[in-house]
């Protein structure tokens, strides 16, 4: 029998209702859900998406952001706009507030990527949460390219990548034990492209700093950071005015801008379209440690 | 600043490049990869990556500098999927990695499942949701054991389009004859197997040749390159568009002063076109009613079919639950407690045994069940059946007779691999420790 065109679905369709899927059997399954919420846009349309799977009911979940206190305001005004108005439980975990109370202790380079961990982790079992939705991709980085979309993790929030479920059909297996939680990537399946296309299609709004603007930057490793409260120049680093944007949002001592002109959606397309360098590779000192320094931080607990 | 006026102009959007039709109209091709690293699998993954520009130049640098500490003699593209430390150091492929490319025709994702370790758990797991299987052997060498277990695998998962490719086709000299041998040889092994649709296509993925275009070394060859195939293979009508069968995943109910008395059931289609006004059937209750609406976020939908995610509002008050299946009531699954299938055991540490209970998962209902008996295991090099067996280990795959606590809503996996697909798992461990394919329910 041959389906009339009527019957196709596109891509970003086919990705959608997968996604919408995955979390709709998260909460259908799971105990205490919680969205990690950073405000970058993986997570932005990872929120988009619970909306529409629970729709006309608001999304049944509270938001939780990992906070290493090295934010870009644009991005904390976002978070707090879009939870209000979608009158979401918003948790805060707090590196700041861990670092107060001797729970971790800064590292020696300042970046505070490796321990958002422990902070992650702290959190996780004092609201007793057991599904954590995650905005990774699989295109990311090759290490996320084995992750499951239900990823086991033990009571220490470890991942074991010897040791993961077969993931067969669309028949995702999140029992666990006390203690025990599933992390849980909607977005697996997604490029960065898929996601940019996805925000257009859906006039998802964005916070400013993934589009060109004019910002004071010092050029280290090849890398532009912006000068601000948290990154400051070392000896023989000169500051400069530049048109970038950034292409991923993190801690805002460890990310990077790249320049760019791309001040709509559309550009911001056709730039990631013909980009040749990956969005953690142009944009991440975190994970330029070693070969391995993804696989490494998920291991202890890290998205 | 708020976000709102950052966001960029939504007409300026719509018309964009990237954004207008060309995207809009990519639909989504699964596809599994099978084959040793000997056979030149990961050589052919990263040419599609690299010759549709899916490569990026700092992941080709990194692997050119793991490879050249290691004193590779070439850039190992290997290393651009094992990308796991156990699997540097041990030079194995551990698990099943996706990877993602792009044409403007179509968005593909492969899941690109190793050839030793565990082979039979990760092709099966990338088999499972694939559109089309790709195998790739040695022209060298030809047909071996291990080409056949890909075969029979991809059928017994019922992938629906299956390409060999011959690979080293420059190691041969373009031979014609060479090829003609093994795509004949390869043929008349999956006319055995019901494979519905296969494509023999002569390769090197070394030097790109039939990969992107056409070989200018083998003009005896008129068939389409690798590409052009995995762009234009008919995969719309793979879908089953008659049964139709809607697994209840969840029940909305806003608990809102805004919205009152909405009861909707959300779900993914797994199979047939539902739409308002239909007359369906509710399993197990079997109570009748009609479709109200079929609804997005985005509002009402004229029809839903596979695999949109959706919710249904029937017009009749009736007690539905998740697990629950919506169909109709001149076709229906089987609703039964006994259930034959063919299993694939995945678990290391303890064999499938007869009198075994275990936790099951079939589309969104879980039940508990018991082994009644193992029929046979089946050796998948010879297709030889040991009605002797009296477990399963891990890679071995039987015909097992279940039965459950509760009713499954089944129907043969032949005839629908949503519904006729569930998977085993350890009460205790709480692993997936198989997956099982209906052959016979009731």
């Amino acid at each position: 029998m041959t389906a009339p065109a009527a019957y196709q679905v596109s891509h970003l369709d086919a990705l959608e209702a997968e996604s919408i899927f995955v979390m709709r059997e998260v909460v259908a399954e799971m105990e205490r859900p919680v969205l990690l919420f950073s405000g970058g846009k993986d997570s932005i349309v990872m929120l988009r998406l619970a909306q529409k799977a629970f729709a006309p009911a608001n999304i049944p979940f509270p938001v939780m952001h990992v906070d290493t206190g090295h934010n870009f305001p644009e991005v904390l005004e976002y978070r707090d706009q879009r939870v209000a108005e979608l009158g979401l439980q918003l948790i805060v975990a707090s590196v700041p507030e861990a670092l107060a109370k001797g729970l971790v202790r800064e590292s020696a380079d300042g970046m505070r990527n490796r321990i958002q961990t422990p902070v992650l982790l702290d959190a996780v079992e004092k609201h007793r949460f057991d599904a954590l939705f995650g905005g990774a991709r699989r295109d990311e980085e090759k290490a996320r390219a084995k992750e499951r979309v239900f990823s086991f993790r033990d009571e220490f929030g470890q991942w074991d990548p010897k040791n993961q479920r077969p993931e067969l059909w669309a028949l995702y297996n999140g029992r666990h034990h006390p203690g025990e939680s599933i992390r849980v990537f909607p977005l697996s399946n997604w490029t960065e492209l898929d996601v940019w296309h996805y925000i257009a299609r859906e006039r998802i709004p964005l916070p400013s700093i993934y589009y060109a603007h004019e910002r004071e930057v010092i050029e280290r490793d090849g890398m532009l950071y912006a000068v601000n409260e948290f990154f400051r120049a070392r000896a023989g680093e000169v500051s400069f005015k530049a048109q970038v944007r950034y292409r991923t949002v993190g801690d805002a001592s460890c990310t990077a801008a790249v320049r760019s002109d791309a001040d709509t959606v559309e550009k911001v397309i056709e730039e990631v379209a013909a980009t040749r360098i990956t969005e953690r590779g142009a944009t991440r000192g975190d994970d330029r440690v070693s070969e391995a320094a993804m696989e490494d931080r998920k291991r202890e607990g890290y998205f | 600043m708020s976000a709102e006026t950052l966001a960029p102009d939504a007409t300026d959007a719509q018309a964009a490049a990237g954004a207008g039709p060309e995207a809009r109209q990519m639909d989504l091709l699964r596809f599994a990869t099978a084959g040793s690293v000997d056979d030149g699998k990961s050589t052919l993954i990263g040419r599609l990556l690299y010759d549709t520009k899916s490569l990026f130049t700092d992941q080709l640098a990194a692997v050119e500098a793991v490879s050249a500490a290691r004193g590779d003699e070439y850039t190992n593209l290997a290393l651009l999927t094992d990308g796991l430390r156990a699997e540097r150091e041990q030079g194995i492929t551990i698990d099943v990695a996706y990877r993602y490319f792009a044409t403007p025709r179509r968005k593909f994702i492969i899941a690109d499942t190793p050839g030793h370790i565990q082979y039979t758990r990760n092709m099966v797991t990338g088999a499972s949701t694939a559109d089309l299987a790709l195998i790739l052997v040695d022209a060298r060498k030809g047909l071996v054991e291990q080409s056949r277990r890909h075969a029979f695998l991809c059928s017994l998962l019922r992938v629906p389009h299956l390409v060999l490719c011959v690979n080293k086709m420059d190691l041969v000299d373009w031979s014609q004859e060479v090829f003609e041998r093994i795509a004949d040889e390869f043929t008349a092994f999956a006319a055995k197997l019901d494979v519905p649709d296969l494509t023999v296509v002569p390769i090197s993925a070394l030097k790109g040749d039939n990969i992107v275009a056409r070989s200018e070394n083998m003009p005896w060859y008129e068939g389409p390159s690798l590409l052009h195939h995995l762009e234009r293979v008919h995969i719309a009508s793979d879908r089953n568009l008659v049964d139709v069968r809607f697994p209840v995943q969840y029940v909305i109910r806003p608990q809102s002063t805004t919205v009152t008395d909405y009861r909707g059931y959300a779900g993914q289609v797994a199979s047939g076109v539902l739409k308002a006004g239909d007359e369906v059937m509710v399993l197990p209750s079997g109570f009748t009613s009609r479709i109200a609406s079929v609804e997005t976020s985005d509002g009402p939908v004229d029809e839903a079919f596979p695999p949109m995610s959706v919710t249904v509002r029937l017009t009749d008050e009736i007690d539905i639950s998740r697990g629950d299946m919506i169909c109709r009531p001149n076709n229906a699954p089987t609703v039964a407690q006994d259930i034959e299938a063919m299993v694939c055991w995945m678990d290391e540490t303890r064999p499938l045994q007869v009198g075994g209970k275990y936790a099951i998962k079939h589309t969104t209902r879980s039940a508990r069940a018991i082994v009644r008996g193992l029929h046979y295991r089946l050796d998948i090099n010879s297709l030889h059946r040991d009605e002797t067996a009296g477990e399963l280990k891990l890679n071995e795959i039987g015909r097992v007779r279940l039965r459950t606590t509760i009713p499954l809503l089944a129907d043969e996996y032949r005839r629908n691999r949503t519904t006729g697909g569930f998977v085993i798992i350890d009460e205790a461990t709480n692993r997936t420790v198989g997956a099982g394919m209906i052959v016979e329910a009731g």
